[in-house]
This record gives structure tokens, C-alpha cells and sequence, in this order.
């Protein structure tokens, strides 16, 4: 069951503001999107290994090489503010 | 003889290279057909200008690909002044061919819908019938080749996004194997879902565009290093002792009639030629969708916590950094693109996670399994790509499980990891294209290719006819 309590926690970690309307529209909507998938609960799946990807899932390591300088400029070119080589945001220390 | 917009691209190239037509001309007449015929569709966001390039065939590339120094959007509001800092795999591969990129082409934000009405800047309609959805995510793609606005053009598919549009516009979308096609550079959506490839109107130039945009590399941690064949070579008519599995979960209760009678129609026309006619079973399709959204949206809440205000895209000017990213969230993502991280946040969030996303990585190996064992029975399998024709602009926007269930005959595949592809396999009672989709084994592209070109072969109006806005 998703409540509205539900709807603020998720908003919470997802980092999103909602309105009340939204929190109103949002349980009813992920309410049947959940019922729906709730479907999946009548498959066995006890000795089931999961999938966490399908093919070639070894971890492929290099030499961990600097192989670019002074990239700076591209890396903040699309930074809403910035100062030196920084991005700049609110104070987050008092 | 033939306008340019009726070549293949590959007769295009052909022309080119044989002095017959000028790579400024090609580019000129593409783009008046666009001026002309897209503000009917609407299927590209930008249009560049002329470059000299090597060979000059104009590609179309969605707007979640990064091609450096271009706007790239994806749709979204969040990323809407957003400009790529470097070249996309497929891109670096497409320039060094030396085809000439023509415009960035619409689509659902983020990839995030099965009609191309989620994005940020106005619905692709279908050019066969402008009431209509041109499908999604890669709508813009799929509108713009069928309008013949572009010989052919790139898109994504993590659940059905370059087979669906592929089938509701009447042209040839082709997913590749997981692993075949780089994604760097390609916006993530669900990284163990996705899945860069062609939308052309023929088997000829998807086989051409496989060429290029296909191989290992370096920059993506899940690219396949394995030898990759040369698919022009596959270009054969020979189907003989090919065989082809028609799986009985897919031509169930849902399934328009129309559609149905097209793509039993296909099996009969390449059973004359010599391929084999096999009933199979998946049984847990009925699970693939629930299956899919629980992984594809956990993979894509998790993706786009990037999208924060600080590195890149809007920044809406909070005094507090949470306030910030909670302001600039809200403001900068659409409602599905909302909805989905709720829902896969949610099935990653403390005391939900085992119910829901360990629970369909679960069933994702029962449904991958069910292909294991029906590829040990037969080469390929037949379907249909999607239950129903397009269906109309509005008609499912407001009910969001109706639209992903339009997805049901295409997710699994992504599940699986395996290539497929949609062609067009003929036209119902009010002249909406259908399509057909052939699935392989793992890293099988040219069995595919080889079916879907001698069907091809065998049906070409389905492919050669064009839209009325087209003409």
C-alpha cells in the first residue's frame, strides 16, 4: 500500500520537491503501477540466482594513467556557476 | 528515375562516390524536404548546417547521443542548454566513416515512453496518420526516416525505444546484442538495458550502419570483445532449413487482429522459401513487464541522480544545497521522468528492495532462460513488435500502465541481453504500417539480417511505400 506518507519519503531521497496535489496523484499512480508488478510475487524464484547483467561482467581494470590535462575549462564549460576552476554552491558549512 | 529521398542510403553513397550526385546537393534536398514536411511531424530538434564531409550521406542522430560541440537535450527541460563535451563511440565512428551528421531528432525525455508525447518540446506524430503517435522513445528517429527526411538515423533501445517507433512508421529498427554497440557517450537510461542502433528503411543500409557503429571498445565496461562479422555479407536470400520459433505467449488475448494476421502471414511466406515453422513457449512473458519497469526504472532513478544543478543542465538559485537539488529536480524533469524514479527509487529503498529489485533480477533469469531453451529448438524467433498499430496522440498519456504494457512484446529482449529487430510486414484496414520483430541468439545479428533482408526481398512495397506528407 502506498501512502502519502510513502510518496514524501521517496520524494525525500529522491531529492525531488512535490506539491500536495502531486503527493495526492502520485499514490494513486504508483498504486497501480505497484499492484501490477506485485504479479511477480506468485513466481518461485527461491532457487533462482539473480541477473545483474548478461553478458561480459568481469571488471575490465587499466593502468590507472593521467591521460589528459588541463580539461578544467571542458569539465565547467556547462556549470550554471562557477568560479576558477570550481563549481560554486551555497554555503553548505556554518 | 528516382528522387534522393527514394534511394537507399546505400545508393546514395554509391552516387556519391560514382561523381552521379553532389554531397552539397544530397545535404540541400534533405534539408528543403525537412523545412517542408516536419512542421507536420516534428521529429528533429535541430538541424545543423551544411560540412564538408567524405562521403556526405546524411545521418540523423537522437538527442540522447553526444556529439561534441552540439546542443544535446534529451528532451528534458533539465538538459535543455546542455552542450556534449566530447563524441558518443558511434559518433567518433560515424564521422571517421565520413558521413555527414544531419540534426539531433526528438524523442521521449530521457527515453522515458512508448509515443514520443514525453518530451519536453512537443510530441512526433506519425506521418501516415498525423493523429497518431509516432511511437517512443526514438519517435523523432523512426518519423523523420519514414518521412524519408533522412535516408537513415541512430536511436536507443533499453524496452522496445528503436523497435516500437521503428513499427509504428512502417521503416527497419535493429537492436543489437547487448554489448555490440558502445554506449559511451549515449545518455544512460538503464545501463544494463541499453542499447545504441540503426532505423533505416531497408535491411541494406542497417546492415551498412551495424558496420560502422558496432565493435569493442575501451570506454564501455560492458563492451563485448568479440570479432564482429561483416553484415553486408549477410545480405543473402536464403532462408532454407532456417528455423523459426513463433511463441505462443505472444499471440494471445491483447493482440489485434490485423497485426496477428500480418505476422502469421510473414512465417507463411518464409516457410514457401524453405524455413522451418516451430511453435515455442517463454512462459514467464507474462512477468516480463512488471519484470522490466522494477529494473529499468531502479537503474534510472540511480542514473539520474547526476542531474543535481551543480555540474551541468538548469540550476534553479536556492540559498541551501538541499533546497537547491530539490528545487532544480522538480523544475527540471517532466511527470513520467518523475514518475519512474519515484518507482525505482522506491524498489531500491530500505525494506522494499528484496520484495521488488532482487525480486526481478530474479525473474530476469527465469525470462532469460526461457530464450536459452527455445534457441536450443530454434535459429530465430517470430513476433509481433508491438500488440496494436500506433494508437492516437492522448490516448494512453494519462494512464501510464497502459503505455508501458504497449511494451510487452519487446522488454524481454532487452532482459535477455539478445538482438532483434522490427520490419514492416504490411498495413492495416486504415493504412497504419505493422511491424514484425526476429529475435536471435546472443551476438546472432546476421541470422536476422539474412531472414529480414530475403523477407525483404520477397515484400518489398511494405518497405518501398511512403506517406502521403512524404510524396
Amino acid at each position: 500500500m502506498i501512502t502519502p506518507q510513502t510518496v514524501k519519503y521517496v520524494a525525500e531521497l529522491a531529492r525531488i520537491k512535490i506539491t500536495e496535489e502531486e503527493i495526492e496523484f502520485l499514490k494513486e499512480q504508483l498504486g497501480k503501477i505497484l499492484e501490477y508488478i506485485n504479479n511477480l510475487k506468485e513466481v518461485d524464484t527461491d532457487k533462482v540466482e539473480p541477473t545483474r547483467g548478461v553478458f561480459f561482467q568481469e571488471n575490465r581494470l587499466r593502468e590507472d594513467i593521467p591521460c589528459k590535462k588541463d580539461i578544467f575549462k571542458e569539465i565547467l564549460k556547462n556549470a550554471p556557476q562557477k568560479e576558477d576552476n570550481y563549481f560554486k554552491v551555497p554555503k553548505v558549512i556554518e | 528515375m528516382k528522387k534522393i529521398f527514394q534511394l537507399k542510403a546505400t545508393e546514395i553513397l554509391k552516387k556519391i562516390e560514382e561523381n552521379n550526385l553532389k554531397k552539397e546537393e544530397v545535404y540541400h534536398h534533405f534539408k528543403e524536404r525537412i523545412e517542408r514536411i516536419d512542421p507536420l511531424i516534428k521529429s528533429f530538434i535541430e538541424v545543423y548546417d551544411y560540412y564538408p564531409t567524405e562521403k556526405g550521406a546524411p545521418v540523423a542522430i537522437k538527442d540522447n547521443i553526444c556529439i561534441q560541440g552540439r546542443k544535446i537535450t534529451c528532451a528534458s527541460k533539465i538538459l535543455s542548454s546542455h552542450i556534449a563535451v566530447y563524441d558518443a563511440t558511434v559518433i567518433r565512428k560515424i564521422k571517421k566513416e565520413g558521413l555527414l551528421i544531419l540534426g539531433a531528432t526528438n524523442m521521449d525525455e530521457f527515453a522515458f515512453g512508448s509515443s514520443c508525447e514525453n518530451s519536453c518540446y512537443y510530441p512526433t506524430k506519425n506521418p501516415w496518420d498525423l493523429k497518431k503517435v509516432s511511437g517512443g522513445s526514438s519517435g523523432g528517429s523512426a518519423a523523420a526516416v519514414a518521412a524519408r527526411l533522412v535516408p537513415f538515423a541512430l536511436g536507443s533501445d533499453t524496452g522496445g525505444s528503436i523497435r516500437q517507433p521503428a513499427s509504428f512508421c512502417g521503416v527497419v529498427g535493429f537492436k543489437p546484442t547487448y554489448g555490440r554497440v558502445s554506449r559511451f557517450g549515449l545518455v544512460a537510461f538503464g545501463s544494463s538495458l541499453d542499447q545504441i542502433g540503426p532505423i533505416t528503411t531497408n535491411f541494406t543500409d542497417c546492415a551498412y550502419l551495424l558496420n560502422i557503429i558496432c565493435g569493442f571498445d575501451e570506454l564501455d565496461s560492458t563492451s563485448a570483445n568479440i570479432e564482429v562479422p561483416d553484415f553486408m555479407k549477410a545480405l543473402i536470400e536464403d532462408v532454407k532449413g532456417i528455423r523459426i520459433g513463433l511463441p505462443s505467449e505472444y499471440f494471445q488475448e491483447g493482440l489485434d487482429e490485423e497485426v496477428k494476421e500480418a505476422v502469421m502471414k510473414v512465417a507463411k511466406t518464409l516457410e514457401k522459401k524453405g524455413a522451418k515453422i516451430l511453435e515455442i513457449s517463454l512462459p514467464h512473458s507474462r512477468y516480463a513487464i512488471a519484470t522490466y519497469y522494477i529494473i529499468a526504472c531502479s537503474e534510472a532513478s540511480s542514473n539520474l541522480q547526476r542531474f543535481d544543478g551543480v555540474r551541468y543542465g538548469l540550476q534553479i538559485k536556492e540559498k541551501e544545497m538541499l533546497e537547491l537539488y530539490r528545487q532544480t529536480r522538480k523544475e527540471g524533469f517532466g511527470i513520467e521522468a518523475k514518475r519512474r524514479i519515484f518507482l525505482g527509487t522506491y524498489s531500491l529503498s530500505t525494506g522494499y528492495y528484496e520484495d521488488y529489485y532482487l525480486k526481478a533480477l530474479k525473474v530476469r533469469t527465469l525470462i532469460r532462460k526461457d530464450f536459452e531453451k527455445a534457441f536450443s529448438t530454434v535459429d530465430v524467433i517470430l513476433t509481433p513488435t508491438s500488440p496494436t498499430p500506433a494508437f492516437g496522440l492522448g490516448e494512453k498519456i494519462k494512464d501510464p500502465l497502459s503505455m508501458y504494457l504497449s511494451d510487452i512484446y519487446t522488454v524481454s529482449v532487452n532482459l535477455a541481453g539478445i538482438p532483434a529487430v522490427s520490419f514492416p510486414c504490411g498495413f492495416t484496414s486504415n493504412d497504419l504500417p505493422i511491424g514484425a520483430q526476429l529475435i536471435g541468439k546472443p551476438f546472432d545479428e546476421t541470422t536476422l539480417i539474412k531472414v529480414g533482408y530475403t523477407y525483404e526481398r520477397l515484400c518489398k512495397d511494405f518497405f518501398e511505400r511512403t506517406p502521403e506528407i512524404a510524396k
